[in-house]
C-alpha cells in the first residue's frame, strides 16, 4: 500500500495562505489543509473521490479560518 | 547528508526504507494530528500521540519520568534502541520527542529528514498494522534540565540580556497581529513576544521537501538574524514543539552547545500577569 496522486496546491483562503496536500491510499483519499506559516494542519478530511476529500477539507478550513482574529 | 555538526542524528527516507525493521532499531510516528498514523505508517513504525504519551496529562509538564520508561518499554525500546522519529509538519512533534528523549538521556535518537510528508510523496510503502513490540527493560536517567528554561531563567535573561532569545512562531505571532496559529485556538491572553527575542520562524529551517536545510544555509539564516551563538540561546514558540525543531536545528545540525528549549513558550509568558511584552516587528 502507498500513497498514490499526491498533489500539494497553495491558494488563498478567507485572506490566508492555505496548502492542500491531497493524496490516496488504498480507496481512500485524503485531503489536508495547512496554513502555510507556521504550518499547522487546519483541517483534514477523508473522500472517495479526490473532489470529495479536497471540498471538505477545504470548506472546514475557510470556516476556521474566518474565526481567526486579527489584532492591528 | 550534509555537512552538518551532528550528522548522525538525521537519517533519509532511504536509510529508514533499508534498515527501519532492522534489530536495535525502533521507528516512531508523532504526529500532530494523532489519526494521521491510522492511514498508513512506515511498515513496522509504533505511533505515539503527542497529547496523551508525551506529557504530564494532569499538570503542564512534559511527560513524567516513569511514563516515559514505560512508554518505552512497551514501545519495545530499550536503552540501546536506535530510534528513529519522524511525524507530520515537518517533523515538529517527532522534534519534540526527540527533544524529551534527550532529557531522559536516550543516546541514540534521530530523525527522519523530511518526516511523513517525504515518505508519502516518494509513494513508499505504508502499513495500517499496529505492530505489537516484545516488551523491553528501560531506565531512563536525568531529567537532563540544561537543554530545557523554565520560567524563572527566562524572567531573569529577559532582565540581565544575558541570553538570545529566538521566537520561532509565524511573524503573525510574533508582532502580535494573531494570537495562535490561523485556524487553531487562541490559548494566550495577549499577543506579541518576549522583549528582545528575535523573530527566526521554524519553517525557514526545511526545504520545500520538507529537508533540512543545508548546514551554510541554516547558519546564514541564524547570522542574519542577529543570533552569534557567543551567548546562550532560548528557543520558545507556542507550546514548545515548534521550538524543539529549532532546537535540534541550533544544537544538532549546527553544533552550538549552550541552546536550551522553553516549553512554556507563549502560552505560558502571553497569559502571565505583569510581564513585559513587545508588539510589532
Amino acid at each position: 500500500m502507498k500513497a498514490e496522486h499526491f498533489t500539494v496546491r497553495q491558494f488563498e483562503l478567507s485572506g490566508w495562505p492555505v496548502r492542500i496536500t491531497s493524496y490516496r491510499i488504498g480507496t481512500t483519499w485524503h485531503a489536508k489543509a495547512d496554513n502555510v506559516s507556521p504550518g499547522a494542519t487546519i483541517a483534514t478530511a477523508t473522500g472517495e473521490t479526490h473532489w470529495e476529500a479536497v471540498a471538505d477539507a477545504t470548506e472546514k478550513a475557510r470556516k476556521r479560518l474566518a474565526a481567526t482574529r486579527r489584532f492591528r | 547528508m550534509a555537512n552538518y555538526a551532528h550528522n548522525e542524528v538525521l537519517v533519509s527516507t532511504e536509510w529508514v526504507s533499508q534498515h527501519g525493521a532492522d534489530a536495535g532499531v525502533r521507528v516512531v510516528e508523532v504526529d500532530v494530528n494523532t489519526a494521521s498514523y491510522a492511514e498508513g505508517h512506515v511498515p513496522g513504525a509504533v505511533g505515539w500521540a503527542w497529547d496523551s504519551q508525551l506529557c504530564d496529562t494532569v499538570r503542564r509538564d512534559i511527560v513524567p519520568k516513569d511514563a516515559f520508561e514505560k512508554l518505552m518499554a512497551d514501545s519495545g525500546i530499550s536503552n540501546d534502541t536506535t530510534v528513529v522519529l519522524y511525524g507530520d509538519n515537518n517533523n515538529w512533534f517527532a522534534a519534540w520527542a526527540f527533544w524529551q528523549m534527550k532529557v531522559y538521556g536516550h543516546a541514540d535518537a534521530r530523525l527522519m529528514d523530511g518526516g511523513r510528508v517525504k515518505w508519502l510523496a516518494e509513494g513508499r510503502e505504508l502499513s495500517t498494522d499496529t505492530p505489537s513490540p516484545a516488551p523491553a527493560s528501560y531506565k531512563a536517567s536525568g531529567p537532563d534540565n540544561s537543554i530545557r528554561s523554565f520560567l524563572p531563567q527566562v524572567s531573569a535573561a529577559v532582565e540581565s540580556g544575558s541570553v538570545e532569545l529566538v521566537d520561532v512562531r509565524s511573524p503573525e505571532e510574533f508582532t502580535g497581529e494573531i494570537l495562535s496559529p490561523p485556524g487553531l485556538p487562541e490559548t494566550c491572553q495577549r499577543g506579541g513576544h518576549i522583549p528582545g527575542a528575535s523573530n527566526i520562524p521554524w519553517v525557514k529551517a526545511c526545504a520545500a521537501d520538507g529537508t533540512f536545510k543545508s548546514a551554510d544555509a541554516l547558519r546564514a539564516i541564524y547570522r542574519d538574524a542577529g543570533i552569534s551563538g557567543t551567548k546562550p540561546i532560548i528557543a520558545y514558540c507556542r507550546i514548545g514543539e515548534r521550538s524543539s525543531h529549532s532546537w535540534f536545528v541550533l544544537k544538532y545540525l549546527l553544533g552550538l552547545d549552550n541552546v536550551t528549549n522553553y516549553d512554556g513558550s507563549w502560552t505560558e509568558w502571553g497569559n502571565l500577569v505583569g510581564a513585559p511584552v513587545s508588539r510589532g516587528a
